[in-house]
């Protein structure tokens, strides 16, 4: 029997267009604070600490060094880091668990897009010798995929339209969303994806508590147990991939467990409005199912932070009695290049 | 349950050289992981997920090329993981890989680290001045010059001793066809009339920048009776971070080292690291590292690691071999260099290091750090599988 690890803490900033007065580091420190506050933890408790960033976010070598301080790694801590989304710090941390070589971890990742132009950063982890030199940005890649799901009858303009409007519709109940409430779809950004079909351009950070059996129990009322996690990729080239479909979360979806029993709630990190549609496919998703009650990545999207985010915002449902079953997904790479999914379960609750 | 004891049964890496001009970035890694595929007589389908490590993305100018280069290392529809933890990330990167199969979520995995500095000039790739910081100008050389005077002032070392590892390394290469620097002609002289570069490094104590990469299978208990030549067991393996900059750093012998030594040693039950260890692949870039890093992992008292180094016993024939394969000072893809540690240290256990073999090596260490001077990776391998 392997052993069970759960979500039992997590928190984020509160994301914005811009965090120009903060450096990285004071940017995630309120939220490693508030994520520890949480389960009564201190530092020295942890036993294990992943995190995920970019160094081409930051514009500057060994960004996640600085991030250290912000954790106060003294004494010196057993620590890792992946230049990933935090998703895949929390895979990392989860096969740490898994070991038993301890029985907590402190997860977090962080991104500023604010002082660059993320289009154009994007496009650096293209194909180095046959893309990257024609530099096409990510919207450009989106609506590539967006024509390929219209072309063939997947979706529509009005419908990818709806999706927008319900994610930032339901984004009104989350304080830390970046867009809420009733936003312009506004005009085409490239054809057929329009400003509202676009994620916003934003900073942002989040941090995550697992633990192990027992302790998890102490530490959270109603731990996010972590049914199943895996993830992943796909080819790089656009043209041998199909793009209206997901090969890999579904692979990814399958290995952890997802197609066992129904979810009740699906946060997809998916930061295009069409992206929603594949994924929604991808992984047999019914109406029944609630997708981003959070808004998603339409509503907040701190890149190598929004997957994270996808996670926690999926267990502090369950923490708070929301959801029983929920599904957390989160990609990296051009037009959903590279998924993960993660289960995650509360244990039942008894009548009061 | 205890964890799934892990075998390193494949081991490939290309001929480390100052521009494979030859080969694309996927071309590079490639090469190494076929070579490793190779030694495990295994295939890309035998791979259940893979796990790859490289230092800053500024290196080659691709940000998080794990996605592009996903294709080349057979890893579509597989998990692939990508470490980035500064100097010490090929440790890690091993590291994070033996916990897929420690923890029985895969049998068998790829773990790969490389950099192609010659896309870019590594030295401008550290040198990103950064409002409100001390400027790390000059390369890595000029922060980590200071320090070793430091162990200077502090051990009352000769100044000679830099010279001696250097010496020894450069000649330990010639025996290693995978190095970058073959000096046939190198003598102790040579290295001491060489330019100084940041004073007390000269030119000849100094790493060089290669292209290169490193590829090892990493398999359970199961993989490795299948396995068509010996393994190298993992007995221990931990890593250990500590900020940058601090009130009461310790730089020439930073505490997170000696933790992660401490911990190491206690998975494999190394009561005495001198006496219980046959040889050690450390990451020494700069030739005053060996003395620091035989008293920070334990083989030598404070201020006596010079001594060993002086004696000869860190020689490939005297009674602690360091760096048989030539070691970061003879070969430095910078993002593979710790993976290359704990490549030969693998490769001495599993008797198949070739020239630089050391006879009857049983426990060897493999030793990365990174950053500035904080971030340690470590892992010991034998050629028996650990008891317990």
């Amino acid at each position: 029997m392997t052993r069970e690890i759960a979500v039992v803490a997590f928190a984020q900033t509160d994301h914005r267009r811009t965090s120009e007065e903060l450096s990285e580091v004071e940017m995630l420190m309120p939220v490693l604070h508030e994520v520890l506050d949480r389960t009564g933890l201190k530092t020295s408790d942890i036993g294990f600490t992943c995190s995920g960033s970019s160094d081409y976010l930051a514009g500057r070598a060994f960004s996640f060094t600085l991030a250290l301080d912000g954790v106060g790694a003294w004494p010196p801590i057993s620590e890792s880091h992946v230049e990933m989304d935090g998703a895949w710090a929390l895979y990392e941390a989860w096969t740490k668990l898994l070991t038993g070589d301890t029985d907590t971890a402190l997860v977090y990742s962080y991104g500023k897009s604010s002082p660059g132009s993320v289009r154009d950063v994007l496009t650096r982890q293209l194909d180095p010798y046959y893309v990257a030199p024609l530099w096409p940005d990510s919207v450009a890649l989106a609506a590539l995929q967006a024509r390929a799901l219209i072309d063939e009858g997947y979706t529509d303009e009005p419908a990818l339209a709806a999706v927008a409007a319900r994610s930032r519709t339901d984004a009104r109940t989350n304080s830390h969303a970046q867009l809420r409430g009733s936003v312009p779809h506004g005009e085409y950004v490239v054809q057929p994806l329009r400003i509202g079909d676009c994620p916003p351009v934003g900073d942002g950070a989040a941090a995550v508590i697992l633990a192990a059996g027992d302790r998890a129990r102490e530490l959270c009322e109603r731990p996010a147990w972590i049914r199943g996690i895996d993830h992943r990729i796909e080819a790089h080239s656009l043209g041998v991939r199909e793009l209206t479909d997901s090969p890999s979360t579904r692979l990814a979806a399958e290995k952890a467990g997802a197609f066992e029993r129904p979810v009740d709630t699906a946060e997809l990190h998916a930061p295009f409005t069409s992206q929603e549609v594949v994924l929604r496919k991808a992984l047999r998703l019914g109406d029944d199912v609630l997708v981003n009650p959070s808004g998603g990545a339409l509503a907040a999207n701190p890149i190598m932070a929004a997957g994270l985010i996808r996670i926690g915002e999926a267990a502090a449902r369950i923490h708070r009695g929301e959801s029983d079953r929920a599904l957390a997904h989160a990609t990296s790479g051009p037009c959903l290049q590279q998924n993960l999914v993660a289960v995650l379960e509360g244990e039942p609750r008894h009548a009061q | 349950m205890p964890s799934e004891p892990v075998a390193v049964v494949g081991i490939g890496q290309t001929k480390h050289v100052a521009a494979r001009r030859d080969v694309s970035m996927a071309g590079l890694v490639r090469e190494a992981a076929q070579r490793a595929l190779l030694d495990a007589e295994l295939t890309w389908a035998d791979i259940d997920a893979v796990v790859i490590g490289k230092a800053p993305d500024f290196f080659e100018g691709v940000m998080m090329p794990e996605l592009y280069l996903a294709d080349a290392l057979g890893a579509v529809g597989k998990p692939m993981l990508r470490v980035h933890t500064a100097g010490s990330v090929g440790g890690s990167t091993a590291l994070v890989a033996t916990n897929l199969v420690r923890s029985r979520v895969h049998a068998t995995v790829l773990t790969l680290a490389y950099e192609k500095q010659s896309e870019s000039n590594a030295m401008w790739g550290l040198s990103l001045p950064i409002p409100f910081q001390q400027p790390l100008l000059a390369g890595a050389g000029g922060f980590f010059a200071p320090h070793v005077r430091a162990y200077m002032r502090r051990s009352g070392a000769p100044d000679t001793v830099g010279s001696l590892v250097a010496y020894k390394d450069r000649r330990n290469a010639l025996l290693n066809p995978y190095a970058h620097l073959h000096e046939h002609d190198i003598t102790l002289e040579k290295v001491q009339a060489s330019p100084m570069l940041w004073d007390p490094i000269r030119y000849s104590e100094t790493c060089p920048s290669s292209d290169g990469a490193v590829a090892m299978v990493l398999t359970d208990r199961a993989g490795a009776a299948r396995s068509p030549r010996p393994p190298a067991w993992l007995h221990g393996g931990a890593m250990r971070s500590e900020p940058t900059l601090f009130a009461g750093k310790d730089a020439v012998s930073p505490k997170a080292g000696q933790d992660c030594a401490a911990d190491v040693y206690r998975q494999a039950g190394i009561a005495d690291p001198r006496r219980d260890i046959d040889a050690v692949e450390m990451y020494v870039p700069f030739s005053w590292y060996e003395p620091m890093w035989l008293e920070n992992l334990g083989f030598a008292a404070e201020g006596e690691g010079w001594k060993l180094t002086e004696a000869g016993v860190t020689e490939l024939d005297g009674d602690l071999p360091v760096n048989m394969s030539g070691g970061v000072l003879s070969t430095n893809p910078i993002g593979a260099s710790g993976m290359i540690r704990f490549a030969e240290a693998a490769l001495q256990v599993r008797g198949l290091a070739g020239e630089h073999q050391v006879d009857g090596a049983r426990r060897v260490l493999g030793h990365a750090y990174g950053g500035g001077s904080q971030f340690f990776s470590m892992w010991l391998v034998g050629s028996e599988p650990p008891t317990s």
